[in-house]
């Protein structure tokens, strides 16, 4: 057997990233998590299907009994289901992470010449595409369906910004999830444990009115209620800054909070 | 001579596990050091302490020359490891795996194309270079994990038991590749269980057991250090084999053991074979096969660490090795070897 060119001159002469180097590992990370989806028929499950199943869902089955009008319904709970599927769409970094730490991956990784934080980077930046992605599709659904964005194009393009910076924010306790959990499936029970509850206590899908006075009073204040009623506004109109400043005020508690934590804990095992 | 490899007194402790205790090894540049040791050993550790995924509690290490401690990237820049659990990643095709590695070491991307097609075909992986790795066979992934080590030519590679859990063709298939590897001038590390493969392969074997390297040299030497030869005896008829095992342990008392069909015994005084042929002569049996031979890896590796190098890892983990005083001085031969005998 020859073993010609196996053994010649490394490429890469220096042992330190620098930062033009990391920017390129970062990148080629982000890309790695982002071709994976190809071979992938579950993930890509996960931001087409499901984003599209919960909008013809919660319009059709739900919108008759709530609005008296599905269209009226799809009005009022669009921006909700946007933003549920954005919380849940966070956690898939938790399980892209444990998954690549159960699997060995990170091994492979952390023993290449690379910025320490670009794997973790690289996947973030994937994530946040993806969010993108079944934002996209949501809406396009939505308008097919007849909903009406009635800021237009600024409205839109804010609900993009602040879905994308809440999502960031969130994505730090996904970090740390899938930096201390077993393995991907308790990943997967405990972020539906997590999510579900929180959505279904907010605004995202029936006025928080009806509710009983204790879970009213926990709405209020639940930042899925906040993240709702902001991309509501942005979207079909009605009050925007305060449910925007308090969404922003979530999103800097959750980084503050979590930004740390998932650091060290990430540094502790990658 | 040079060093690829050195270590001196590595330690490392996980809560009550005492994983290294003080391990001492060292690889001459351009050689293959086996590293043999049953589950739980501290192979595995030792290998991420060199290779600068785990800090040691205590002790150095250089590889390629850079301290593992001081100058963990230069340590990366100059080594590929391929772990016991292939991690490569299974969404991503085989020739997807490579380009990703090459691009992250700052190949330019025409070049880490070239680099991923041309190890693909090296290891018979073209075929499949648009498959997901998941649908890879496991000698393939095997070979693929091999390859993505690769790609950035390093000076030292560290092997952790790259064939558990493969196919006696699909070894081969990687033995070859790292004979090729090592006259091209790697160094080698290997962790095995196996030790065929530290026959096979390795200039150099430490055996490891409970954290601490027991014994070391080459292939050859470990046989003669543990010495002796060892007597095997078969009966022409399988119903006479209580009989041989009976006959033989009065002449080669009670490490005498059943091996399938045969009887073998260490031997250590000269006059046991033909003490052992006058008692079957006497005793009428037929004999189909009566060896002498030199002790294999398996009986040194038993005579040191007192238990069998785990062939099989399902049933194998850390709790496997028998509990007791460690057997890593000579005086522990004869009880540990004692202890495998059926009753």
């Amino acid at each position: 057997m020859t073993a010609v060119g196996l053994t010649a001159e490394r490429p890469t002469g220096s042992g330190h990233a620098r930062p033009w180097a990391a920017i390129q590992q970062t990148a080629t990370m982000a890309w790695r998590n982002l071709v994976q989806i190809k071979h992938n028929p579950m993930e890509l499950m996960d931001l087409s299907v499901q984003p599209v199943m919960f909008v013809l869902l919660f319009t059709y089955v739900f919108g008759g009994q709530m609005e008296g009008s599905t269209e009226r319904y799809l009005q009022y709970a669009l921006p909700g289901i946007i933003v549920q599927n954005a919380l849940f769409a966070t956690m898939s970094t938790a399980i892209g992470l444990n998954t690549d730490l159960t699997k060995g991956v990170f091994d492979r990784l952390r023993s290449l010449p690379i910025a320490r934080f670009a794997p973790l980077l690289g996947r973030i930046l994937a994530d946040l595409g993806k969010q993108l992605w079944s934002l996209a599709l949501m809406l396009t659904l939505g308008f097919a369906l007849g909903f009406r964005a009635d800021r237009g194009v600024a409205g839109v393009l804010g609900t993009a910004l602040l879905i994308l910076v809440f999502a960031l924010a969130v994505s730090w306790l996904s970090v740390l999830v899938g930096m201390v959990a077993g393995d991907p499936e308790k990943v997967q029970i405990l972020v539906f444990t997590l999510i579900m509850p929180i959505t279904f206590t907010s605004s995202a899908f029936v006025r928080p009115e009806t509710m009983p006075d204790g879970l009213r009073a926990w709405s209020d204040i639940n930042p899925a209620t906040q993240l709702s009623d902001a991309c509501r506004g942005l979207l079909t109109g009605g009050e925007v800054a305060s449910p925007v400043l308090w969404s922003l005020v979530w999103a800097a508690g959750f980084a503050a909070v979590f930004f740390p934590l998932a650091m060290r804990a990430y540094r502790a095992r990658a | 001579m040079t060093y690829a490899i050195e270590a001196e007194g590595l330690t490392k402790r996980f809560k009550q596990t005492q994983a290294l205790a003080g391990v001492d090894l060292a690889a001459r540049t351009g050689t293959v050091l086996g590293v043999l040791g049953p589950n739980g050993a501290g192979k595995t550790t030792t290998v991420r302490v060199l290779c600068t995924l785990l800090r040691p509690d205590g002790g150095r290490a250089r590889v390629a020359g850079h301290d593992v401690l001081r100058r963990p990237g230069l340590v990366r820049a100059s080594i590929g490891l391929t772990g016991q659990y292939a991690a490569v990643d299974e969404m991503l095709t085989g020739y997807e795996n490579l380009l990703m590695i090459g691009r992250l070491l700052g190949v330019p991307r025409p070049a880490a194309r070239h680099r991923a097609t041309e190890l693909l075909e090296r290891f018979r992986l073209a075929d499949a270079a648009g498959r997901a790795a998941k649908t890879f066979s496991g000698g393939m992934r095997r070979r693929l994990d091999l390859a993505a080590s690769l790609v950035g030519r390093p000076e030292v590679l560290f092997l952790d038991e790259p064939t558990t859990g493969l196919d006696p063709h699909s070894r081969g298939e990687l033995w070859e590749i790292v004979r090729g590897l090592v006259s091209d001038g790697t160094t080698v590390l290997l962790t095995t269980q196996y030790l065929e493969e530290a026959d096979q392969l390795a200039d150099h074997v430490v055996v490891i057991d409970h954290g601490r390297v027991i014994a070391g040299g080459t292939p050859d030497e470990l046989k003669d250090q543990v010495g002796g030869q060892v007597l095997r005896v078969r009966p022409a008829d399988p119903a006479d084999l209580d009989t041989v095992h009976a006959l033989v342990a009065v002449a080669a008392g009670p490490a005498t053991a059943l091996d399938g069909q045969a009887v073998t015994a260490p031997v250590r005084d000269p006059g046991l074979l033909p003490t052992v042929v006058r008692h079957l002569a006497e005793a009428g049996v037929a004999v189909a096969e009566l060896e002498l031979r030199r002790s294999s890896l398996d009986e040194v590796f038993l005579a040191l660490t007192g238990h069998r190098a785990e062939a099989d890892p399902s049933h194998a983990g850390p709790g496997a090795a028998p509990p007791g005083p460690g057997p890593g001085h000579p005086g522990a031969r004869a009880h540990a070897a004692r202890t495998e005998v059926p009753a």
